[in-house]
């Protein structure tokens, strides 16, 4: 009665086949290795490209010990951190700006078991290193700016269909357009709801004016946040491939936030200041007509002209410029640092869209003689680059950008401005950074928890249960095994409260055996012969094992949906743990008790230490 | 070896007054302290930013401090931690820097001070996040309650439901009011510790409801002291061998795991020496007197209880 019918022994033995091939990959160290994959969508991983690499490599006689093709790129495999910056330096050199050379390490797991799709656990960023930013989308900052646009819009239809209005104000996210006479309003809200029918349109009026409200609707504020995170996350994608990443994550969390880590990542302040800047370039003209001293004081004291804004430029002088915006760095196709021939300067060569092209073209010609304003606007500041003055009709769409300090800035704002603007601000509210040191002792310090931990229950099982102990110690074994195993193939993210949570499944995995251990001997001490104790002790045990996993399983789940990073970490193997437990304590133990004892006659004596009985 | 060798039922009911006496004087301090003295929270909760830094000489924490002063920085506090070689800076939130900049100042000035200073982890959490993370602390506590509840409720009987969460969550509150007294710092990982203490130590009450079911089936004539007596008596000794287990685990994760499982290894070591007490001799006399008898847990298992036996006739 106590055996198990031989699928059931088959299927057992295949799981903890499947287990091990999982598990392996975890053994093999990693080794340094180089990524290089597409800045561009437009560009693609292929064959070529390997052979590029190859053909690189050899011709700077870099040793590499292996070079593959797969999904986000080509990757090449060395034998010491030293050949990998070389190589690195020289792809670098090499293949200029439309691929991303970064700096990876790479399990040494054999192709074959790659082949079955095991791999290694994914490590978090607690136990390999590298920076974690939480960052928080300004949401009404992208509301203002998109009623700020229809400002302009509104100036432009009104102009065209030329509709007398006294003037266009936007108090937050309201844009109100004012009038002489209700019969110019109600022309001005026919049109204007016929061309920007998404906007809410009310009128009021006082003693003076007819006014007509235009507000923002529900729906098109959705569109316009939803919009906004998206044009962040792609910008920062952008932003991240020009850093140079391997493996980053950029995710959307909630409705208005972004989650970024970058593994290995060590200079945390360059990839701040990368992340967190949002700078995005507009192009105004300098209001000529108020460039005299005695406005320019008076609008450092406040009073600014209409329709015009106060700015400072490098040399911190006062400058008026236009609130009109001719173009903004949405129409910027490609930017780079340069040198100008003539003054030897550092410069920002910026390539414009059709579109901006065309404006620009034209803007130029209405406007030569005069000045045009370059604003670099970031959080909380606007700087006006340059100013200067158009000498003639701008066409093509190439733009240099003089003014920059030194050409690291030329390069970091050509990055900036290359990389997308971002559609509303950003702030980071949470950073964690671990340093790559501190990655590898947080993995020692999981791992020799676990051991030490389970070596002491080990032998404190063995000396109080004897066989049974040494067959619960086992089944605990299998339990780490397949633990393991499920965490490497389903890729969760272990981080060091994770590597907790395996040492405290063990710890609490226990139990369900020391359940079964006392059950079996509380049967032998009632004076049941041994085979119907373990059949007994089993059975019985079975009900309270899983009544006992479900209560733990409900505080996993409960953690896992409230928890976040570190927190989440825990609560997935702490649950994963309880399912291989009941798997393993179970079965797996059953299993060899089985072949242990179930097959003999004349069984008179378990192996399951002393038994003490009451006289 | 057998460690118990107990002849006779142990009569733990009758001990009910002196159980509940020391577990509400435990608690009482325990909810003294917590309003007395409050939790120390960590930045995950508060705000705030905390730096590992590590040198490679025995960090001078006078010198430290005066360049964290320097940048005007004068609310930080600097420590050891683990061993003299690193220090533990702690800022709390500025108005007027993000904490993205905050990190990298004083990253800056540390350096200035001493090239060698190492920056090893830094965690700076604003001042929403660290809302949400209490109030979502609080759902998942309330949530894992009610779970919990509900579960027993439907396998046991809402007497046992009311009894096990009344004693678990004494073992919360005394938990936290170990670490109100000893100011040890309150972050996620011992959330997290503290919400797996709580299903885990639910499974002792279990186990001990779980035998009190199967004696009101077998011990007929015995009446319900004898029979929860009784239960006690017969799962003690696995409940000791497995808390020692778990507490072995967690001892390994005590002296090996460093800073970071510290305080998780602590919460759960309390947690642990008071599971055993409170699940068996808090949530047993709750359940007397909520008045659990026979009728009420075998009606509701009688169905069962008739497959069983037959099951167990046949093997």
């Amino acid at each position: 009665m106590n055996r198990y019918p031989t699928w059931k022994y088959i299927f057992i033995a295949v799981v903890i086949l499947i287990g091990l091939l999982f598990t392996i990959p975890n053994f093999y160290g990693e080794s340094p290795a180089v990524q290089i994959s597409p800045a561009k969508a437009t560009l693609k991983a292929n064959p070529e490209l390997l052979k590029k690499v190859e053909a690189t490599l050899q011709l700077a006689n870099i040793k590499f010990n292996g070079i593959f093709l797969d999904a986000s790129g080509v990757k090449v495999r060395f034998e010491s951190p030293d050949e990998q910056l070389k190589a690195k330096d020289k792809l670098i050199a090499n293949l200029g700006k439309d691929y991303t050379v970064a700096l990876n390490l790479l399990s040494q797991t054999p192709n074959w078991l790659l082949n079955i799709g095991a791999k290694p656990m994914y490590l978090g960023l607690d136990l390999r290193g590298g920076v974690h930013f939480l960052l928080q989308v300004d949401m009404k900052a992208a509301l203002d700016k998109a009623a700020e646009s229809s400002v302009g819009d509104f100036r432009t239809a009104l102009r065209r269909e030329k509709i007398n209005y006294f003037g266009i104000s936007r108090d937050s996210q309201k844009v109100e357009v004012k009038f002489e006479t209700e019969a110019e309003l109600e022309k001005a809200r026919k049109i204007l709801s016929k061309d920007y029918p998404d906007l809410t349109y009310n009128s009021a009026k006082n003693d003076k004016e007819h006014m007509l409200i235009a507000t923002i609707g529900d729906a098109t504020k959705l569109k316009i946040q939803e919009f906004a995170l998206k044009q962040n996350l792609q910008t920062l994608h952008n932003r991240i491939n020009e850093l140079g990443v391997a493996e980053p994550i950029v995710q959307q969390q909630g409705f208005d936030r972004i989650v970024v880590q970058l593994p290995g990542v060590q200079d945390t302040a360059k990839a701040k200041e990368i992340l967190g800047r949002t700078a995005t370039l507009e192009i105004r003209m300098v209001d000529e007509d108020k460039k005299d001293i005695a406005t320019l004081e008076a609008a450092e004291k406040g009073q600014v002209p209409f329709g015009d804004e106060l700015y400072k430029d490098r040399e911190g002088r006062p400058i008026l410029v236009k609130k009109n915006v001719v173009l903004t760095g949405d129409r910027i196709t490609d930017a780079g640092p340069g040198v100008n021939q003539q003054t030897g300067g550092a410069v920002v060569n910026v390539t414009l869209d059709g579109r901006g092209a065309g404006i620009f073209k034209n803007v130029t010609r209405d406007n030569v003689g005069k000045r045009m304003a370059i604003l670099l606007i970031e959080k909380n500041s606007t700087e006006v680059i340059t100013a200067p003055v158009i000498n003639e009709e701008i066409g093509g769409g190439h733009v240099q950008i003089s003014g920059m300090d030194s050409a690291q800035e030329a390069t970091d704002i050509s990055l900036l401005l290359r990389a997308g603007a971002l559609a509303a601000p950003m702030e980071i509210i949470e950073e964690r950074t671990v340093g790559p040191s501190m990655g590898e002792e947080n993995i020692k310090r999981g791992v020799h928890s676990t051991l030490w931990g389970f070596a002491a229950i080990a032998a404190m099982m063995i000396i109080y249960y004897m066989v049974f102990g040494g067959v619960s110690v086992l089944a605990l074994g299998v339990n780490l095994l397949l633990l393991v195993a499920v965490l490497s193939m389903l890729q969760a993210t272990l981080t060091l409260p994770g590597l907790a949570a395996i040492a405290l499944a063990l710890g609490m995995a226990i139990d369900a055996n020391v359940l079964i251990n006392e059950r079996v001997r509380e049967e032998l001490r009632n004076g049941n012969t041994p085979q119907a104790s373990i059949h007994a002790g089993y059975d019985r045990a079975f009900d309270t094992i899983i009544d006992s996993n479900v209560t733990t399983l409900i505080a996993g789940l409960a953690l896992f949906m409230f928890g976040t990073g570190p927190i989440k970490g825990f609560a997935v193997v702490h649950v994963l743990g309880i399912l291989t437990s009941m798997f393993s304590a179970v079965l797996v133990s059953r299993a060899i008790v089985n072949l242990i004892y179930g097959y003999r006659r004349k069984l008179t004596k378990l192996s399951i230490g002393q038994i003490y009985r009451p006289d | 070896m057998e460690l118990f060798r107990i002849k006779k039922d142990i009569p733990f009911m009758s001990y009910g007054r002196l159980t509940t006496a020391i577990s509400l004087i435990t608690f009482i301090l325990a909810v003294f302290f917590l309003s007395t003295k409050g939790l120390n929270y960590g930045v995950d909760f508060t705000g705030g930013t905390v730096m590992e830094v590590n040198y490679p000489q025995t960090a001078n924490i006078e010198s430290i401090r005066k360049a964290v002063d320097g940048i005007g920085l004068k609310d930080a506090t600097v420590q050891n931690f683990g061993t003299s070689h690193d220090v533990l800076i702690r800022l709390p939130l500025k108005k007027e820097m993000s904490i993205a900049q905050l990190s990298e100042t004083v990253a800056k000035a540390l350096q200035a001070a001493d090239p060698k200073a190492e920056v090893r982890r830094v965690e700076s959490v604003g001042s929403q996040v660290g809302e949400e993370l209490y109030e979502n602390g609080g759902l998942a506590l309330l949530l894992v309650c009610i779970g919990i509840m509900a579960y027993l409720a439907v396998r046991f009987e809402w007497r046992f439901a009311v009894a096990a969460i009344i004693a678990n969550m004494h073992d919360v509150v005394i938990i936290l009011g170990f670490f109100a007294f000893f100011q040890w710092e309150f972050n996620l990982t011992v959330l997290a510790a503290i919400l797996a203490v709580l299903g885990y130590s639910v499974n002792e009450s279990v186990v001990v409801f779980d035998r009190v079911r199967e004696n009101f089936r077998k011990m007929r004539k015995a009446n319900v002291i004898q029979v929860i007596d009784n239960a006690i008596t017969r799962t003690m000794s696995r409940t000791v061998i497995t808390h020692l287990m778990t507490q072995t685990m967690v001892g390994s994760m005590l002296l090996f795991g460093g800073e970071v499982l510290h305080n998780f290894a602590l919460a759960l070591t309390i947690g642990i020496l008071f599971g055993i007490y409170s699940s068996v001799l808090v949530a047993c006399p709750i359940a007397m007197w909520l008045g659990v008898n026979r009728a009420n847990l075998i009606g509701d298992v009688e169905k069962k209880d008739t497959s069983k036996e037959a099951a167990e006739a046949t093997p």
